[in-house]
Parts: structure tokens; C-alpha cells; sequence
């Protein structure tokens, strides 16, 4: 057996090096670990094809299009991911967030005139109350999420219907508000959206760098320092690209510049979403439970009270996505299809790198899983493809998502 | 009262004067059990067992399938509250309700499916459940020297990184982080079913030192294995079960594989009871 001294040192070498890191990171790709690069991949080669077929996808207005199209995939597919670490699933979200979304409209509208901040406070809170009952349901119940969510999914359209027919205005209530209105069709002025992106970059690079520096100064193997600022100057240059791309003039009568309100609500869930994933304890045992119940039940973890925390982070992360999606559409309809909507969320989560089988999965795989559907979706569209052929799209591009999701589990579980 | 003539001293005499000589007016054996009896409904599955557990030891109870060993450590463990009997834990009697119970008083057990997370990394599962926080957020820094440190003294050095998901370890490497983790938060009894059962020749012998190297530190160990040359090869002292009882206990000097296999299959030298 080696001496600590020794071994410890020589770990050191090894990371020390770029090479050894790029050489770990196939390692890290096949077992899940570094998941955000294949799909990375496969997003870029998508965009190379779609740009090759139809040179206005990557123009700035529909770029700034495509990053609005995608929110209400990310924003529901963030909702799906706090029950797919747990190894759960919710069917109902879509139905829940239009719900919750229908709720703000008629607070808004003529008859109750509700203030726009109570109005969507209000949303939220019956979207949460949802997540928060059926998570009730499923843990004291001991009743599978797959079939209590699938009640929800028939029962929280019968509601919606109910609600959204009882306003007389022929199925369909509109958005008349304008801060709803505005939430993705207004746009940050040019110069706040270099504010916002500046303020952003400098929280997260901050972040980077810190953590960086503490495991240093605490005798800690980190990766070597290049490439900690390689990955800070991309993010600096990804910031500064999304600014240009928002703060180009896309109007075609009028000028039309700035960041759509509906990306700094992406990135607030994005941000608030990670911290409690990584940087609290609840997340911490969000994981665990995802991974072996038993083994945080022995360890002390209250399995149920945690269990009940993500069904009601879901509901709440549904509710914002509610919101977008009635402003988007500029109203809410008792036709929406949260059928097709739940299925397009579990879809992005899962693209993004977010396990099925629970335990594995990152806020930010919702975010690029979300970019993936949309992109497809807005693409397919700009060369004329038929709506069968999105379809068949979507379900390859998951087929070979849920496949690699399922080679990473293998591979993790046989060693 | 000495440590070894709890269960064996009337019974076996030939135990006694070997046990009794060396051991002069020490303190009392950091656990003690008196009369443990568990029924499940008609079944009685452990008849007034008692037996000592010393501090810096390796006591190893070994038995066929079915004697009672997993539901004395899970009594011990405070996951079946003994039905009747007595625990004296240093030398004060103690009732073992709940696992969380048996923890607080410094009873860590490690089972064989090592209850791990496969997604999460050493750290991770060296701390769940005890999590270092600063400002209410987790503090990484701190759990990370920690688990490095306490590998280091339990010289688990195999392990690549402490930032390794546990799911890409050996069977051994993972036992030596379950054992870790039961030694970290200040235990002082460390109870563990089949260590070695699911493990190759090396990391057997790897968890065998491990094993040596905690009782060495003054832990109190309580082992429950199968395998006889793992037995004779760690264990201090040995404590034979028999069909809910406990047959015979002492220095595992006082027995050859011969005898133990005679006692496990036939429980030879059964006390009467009462």
C-alpha cells in the first residue's frame, strides 16, 4: 500500500495537467457525469443543419424568437426535474401551470381587477397548493406519482374547462393586462439587458472563481486555473453574444431591441433552482433520496418531508411557467393541450441529461433540453417540414436521449 | 464483574479460569446485554442472550442462518427493540427505541447492503444526514478535508478522489467508506453484518486491517461473519449463536475451526437455561 503523502501527491499531478482533464472527461461523458457536452454537441449540429437549410435561424429576431419559444419548455421542464431526481414524475403540469395561468387572467380581469403583483401571486399559490396536495396524495397514500399525477392530468383540465367556460367569452380568456402581457412580448431597453447580463455574468463568475480559489487556499485538489478561466471567459463571451443577439434591431416597421422579459425569469428559476439543488441541504437529499431511499432514510433523512418539498417546488415552478405561457399566447383557451405540453417537458428534462430512474440531473439540463425542443420545433418550421415530421424529430431526438440516460445508468451500476 | 464471564462463565469453566485470570477489576465492558429475548409473535428468536461487548476489541458472533445474529445487532442497532432484557451501555442501562437512539449513544452499523448513494460522491455519503453548513448553505471545503482526514487514518488510500461518485467504487472500496462514515461522527461501537461476504481475496484482506485498525483506535467492533478464516484471522474474541441462543463466548485463543463449526452446527455446550 502506498504512503498518503505519497498517493495524494500524485492525484495532484494528475489533475494538474489540461490533459489528464480533457482525457477524464470521455470517462465522465459514458458514465453521466459531465452529461451537458454530448447534448451540447447535438444542439450545435442541429443549428449548423438548420442554419445550412434556411440562413434566418440564426438571424438575431429569430434567435431572440427561438430563446422565447423555448422558456415554456425550460420553465416546465425545470417544474418535471424536481420530481425526476426523486425517480417520480408529474403528468398534470401542464394542465396545473394553464390552471394557475387561468387564475391570473381572470384575477386581471374587468370583473375583479385584481393589482398585477396579486394577480400573479395568486397564480402561483394555486399551482403550489396543487403540487403541494398531490404530493400529499402520493406520500400518505403511498400511491404511485405516475397514476395520482395522471388523475391530475384529466382532473385539472375538467377544472380548467370549467373555469375558463364560466367567463362567457367563448372558450378563450384573453391577456388584457400589461404586465402579464408584457412578461414575454416586452422587452428589457438595450441598455438594461447589458445591466442584467453584466450583473448576471458577474454573479456567476464570481461564484466560479471563488469556489476555485477556497478549494485552493484549503489544500484542495481544483482543476488547474486555465481552465477555470477558459470556462469563465466562455461565459463572459456566451453573455456578450446573447446581448448582441437581443440588442440587434429586429422590428421590421418599428425598432424592436432589448431582452425579452421572459429570459431573466428563465434565468432567475435557473439561478434560485440551482442553488437549492447544489448549495442546500434539501437538495442535497433531493439527490440522495433519488438514489437510495433506504440509504437516506437510515442516514436520518426525513424522506417524506423532502419528497413533499420537491412536489411543491414543482407547483410553484409550474405557476411561472403558466404565467409565460398565457402571456405568450396572449390568453389562456379550454383547448389547451397540457397533454402535449407534460410530454414536452418530461422530453426536454430528459434530453437536457436528466435521469428517468431518478437521482441524476441538473436544473440547467432543463434549460438545454428546452433550447433542443424549440430549436427543432422553430427550425422544422423555417424549412417548411410538416408537423408529422417535427414530430418524428422529437421522438428520435428523445429515443437517443432516454438511450444515453439509460447507457450512463449501466455503466455506473456495473462497476 | 469481569469482561468475559457473562454468558459463558457457569457454562463452559474451562472458559472461565482462562478468562478470568488476566483481566483484573477492569471497567466495565462498554456494552453489556442481560437477558435479551425477542419474539415475533409465536417465534421466539432470541432466548436470554447475554454477552459483552469490550472497547479496542473485535468481538465476532458467528452462527448458522436462522441463530438469531441479525436480530441481536438489529437490537443493538435499535431497529427491533429487544421484547425482554437488559442493555448497559458504560456500565448504565439504556433502551434502544430507535436507530436514531442507538447513534446518539455512539452505535454506528454498517449492513451489508451498506445503504450508499451510487450518485453521490465519498463526501456526499461520508456526511448525509450531518451535513457541515455555513450560512446555512453546505459547507464543501470543511467536509471534504474531514472525509480526506479520516481515510487518511483509516489508511483507505485506494480510493482516486474523494469527489468519486460512490456508484464507480469496488465492492471493498465501498465497504471502507461505509465503514468510514460509521466511524466519523464519534462512534464508539461499530456493529458490521458480513463485511467481507461480497468481496475478492484483496479487498477481504483490506477490510480485514481496516476492521484491526478500529479496534486498535479503542473502537469496540461486533462482527457478524461466515467465513471462519476471517474470524480467526480479525476477531478478538469470538460469541457463538445457536437457535436464538448464545452458546458460547471468550477469547477467540480458547477455540481452533474445529470446535467453532462443531458449536455453530450443533450448538454443543448449550447452558441450560435459567
Amino acid at each position: 500500500m502506498t504512503s498518503p503523502e505519497q498517493t495524494v501527491t500524485e492525484k495532484r499531478a494528475e489533475s494538474a495537467t489540461a490533459q489528464g482533464v480533457i482525457g477524464s472527461l470521455w470517462g465522465k461523458v459514458r458514465s453521466g457525469e459531465a452529461s451537458l457536452l454530448p447534448i451540447l454537441f447535438g444542439l450545435a449540429v442541429l443549428v449548423a443543419y438548420f442554419q445550412v437549410r434556411n440562413s434566418v435561424f440564426l438571424s438575431a429576431g429569430n434567435l431572440t424568437n427561438l430563446f422565447v419559444q423555448a422558456t415554456i419548455f425550460i420553465l416546465l421542464a425545470m417544474a418535471e426535474t424536481w420530481l425526476l431526481l426523486l425517480g417520480e414524475i408529474d403528468l398534470s403540469v401542464g394542465y396545473v401551470a394553464a390552471l394557475g395561468a387561468t387564475t391570473a387572467v381572470i384575477l386581471l380581469d374587468a370583473q375583479f381587477h385584481w393589482p398585477w403583483y396579486l394577480a400573479l401571486l395568486a397564480a402561483i399559490a394555486v399551482t403550489t397548493a396543487i403540487g403541494l396536495l398531490q404530493g400529499l396524495i402520493i406520500i400518505k397514500l403511498r400511491l404511485p406519482s405516475f397514476i395520482v399525477t395522471l388523475a391530475g392530468l384529466l382532473g385539472w383540465e375538467g377544472v380548467l374547462i370549467f373555469f375558463v367556460d364560466r367567463q362567457g367569452t367563448g372558450g378563450t380568456i384573453p391577456v388584457q393586462e400589461k404586465v402579464l402581457y408584457d412578461l414575454v412580448n416586452g422587452n428589457l431597453s438595450p441598455l438594461a439587458t447589458w445591466i442584467f447580463t453584466a450583473a448576471s455574468l458577474a454573479i456567476f463568475c464570481w461564484s466560479i472563481l471563488r469556489k476555485d480559489q477556497s478549494r485552493r487556499a484549503s489544500g484542495l485538489e481544483a482543476v488547474p486555473f486555465v481552465v477555470t478561466l477558459m470556462k469563465v471567459a466562455a461565459l463572459v463571451i456566451a453573455g456578450i453574444v446573447l446581448v448582441l443577439i437581443f440588442n440587434t434591431n429586429r422590428g421590421t416597421f418599428t425598432v424592436l431591441r432589448g431582452m425579452p422579459y421572459a429570459i431573466p425569469v428563465d434565468f432567475v428559476m435557473l439561478t434560485v433552482g440551482g442553488f437549492i439543488l447544489t448549495r442546500t441541504k434539501a437538495g442535497r437529499y433531493i439527490y440522495a433520496i433519488g438514489g437510495n431511499p433506504e440509504a437516506a432514510r437510515r442516514a436520518g433523512v426525513n424522506v417524506d418531508r423532502y419528497r413533499l418539498l420537491a412536489f411543491t417546488l414543482t407547483g410553484v415552478t409550474a405557476g411561472v411557467a403558466g404565467l409565460i405561457y398565457a402571456s405568450r399566447l396572449g390568453g389562456i383557451s379550454d383547448g389547451v393541450d397540457g397533454g402535449n405540453l407534460v410530454l414536452l417537458a418530461v422530453a426536454s428534462a430528459v434530453i437536457g441529461g436528466t435521469s428517468l430512474f431518478g437521482g441524476r440531473g441538473k436544473i440547467i439540463h432543463a434549460v438545454i433540453g428546452g433550447m433542443v425542443i424549440a430549436s427543432i420545433y422553430n427550425g422544422m418550421a423555417l424549412i417548411n417540414m410538416s408537423a408529422a415530421t417535427q414530430f418524428i424529430a422529437t421522438a428520435l431526438v428523445l429515443l437517443v436521449a432516454v438511450a444515453m440516460d439509460s447507457v450512463a445508468r449501466r455503466s455506473t451500476a456495473s462497476r | 464483574m469481569t469482561t468475559t464471564s457473562g454468558s459463558t462463565g457457569r457454562a463452559v469453566p474451562e472458559n472461565a479460569t482462562h478468562a478470568v485470570g488476566p483481566e483484573v477489576a477492569s471497567p466495565p465492558p462498554l456494552l453489556q446485554l442481560r437477558g435479551i429475548a425477542k419474539h415475533f409473535g409465536a417465534v421466539e428468536a432470541l432466548k436470554h442472550v447475554d454477552l459483552d461487548v469490550p472497547a479496542g476489541q473485535v468481538t465476532a458472533l458467528i452462527g448458522d442462518n436462522g441463530a438469531g445474529k441479525s436480530t441481536l445487532i438489529k437490537a443493538v442497532a435499535g431497529i427491533y427493540p429487544p421484547s425482554s432484557g437488559e442493555i448497559f451501555w458504560e456500565g448504565q442501562r439504556v433502551t434502544l427505541h430507535s436507530p436514531r437512539a442507538a447513534e446518539e449513544l455512539g452505535i454506528a452499523t454498517v449492513y451489508q447492503d451498506l445503504a450508499l448513494c451510487d450518485n453521490l460522491d465519498i463526501v456526499q455519503n461520508m456526511y448525509l444526514g450531518h451535513e457541515a453548513t455555513k450560512h446555512g448553505t453546505l459547507d464543501e471545503i470543511t467536509m471534504e478535508l474531514e472525509t480526506r482526514r479520516v481515510l487518511t487514518e483509516l489508511s483507505v488510500f485506494t480510493v482516486r478522489s474523494v469527489r468519486q461518485l460512490v456508484g464507480s467504487l469496488s465492492g471493498g472500496q465501498r465497504q471502507a467508506i461505509a465503514v468510514a462514515r460509521a466511524v466519523m461522527h464519534e462512534s464508539k461501537l461499530v456493529i458490521m453484518d458480513e463485511p467481507t461476504a461480497a468481496l475478492g481475496v484483496t479487498q477481504t484482506a483490506q477490510v480485514l486491517e481496516l476492521i484491526t485498525r478500529l479496534a486498535s483506535r479503542g473502537i469496540a467492533v461486533l462482527v457478524i461473519s461466515h467465513n471462519l478464516n476471517d474470524v480467526f484471522t480479525v476477531a478478538d474474541r469470538i460469541a457463538v449463536m445457536y437457535l436464538g441462543t448464545l452458546v458460547e463466548c471468550g477469547p477467540i485463543a480458547n477455540y481452533d475451526t474445529t470446535r467453532a463449526v462443531e458449536l455453530i452446527t450443533t450448538g454443543a455446550g448449550a447452558r441450560v437455561e435459567g
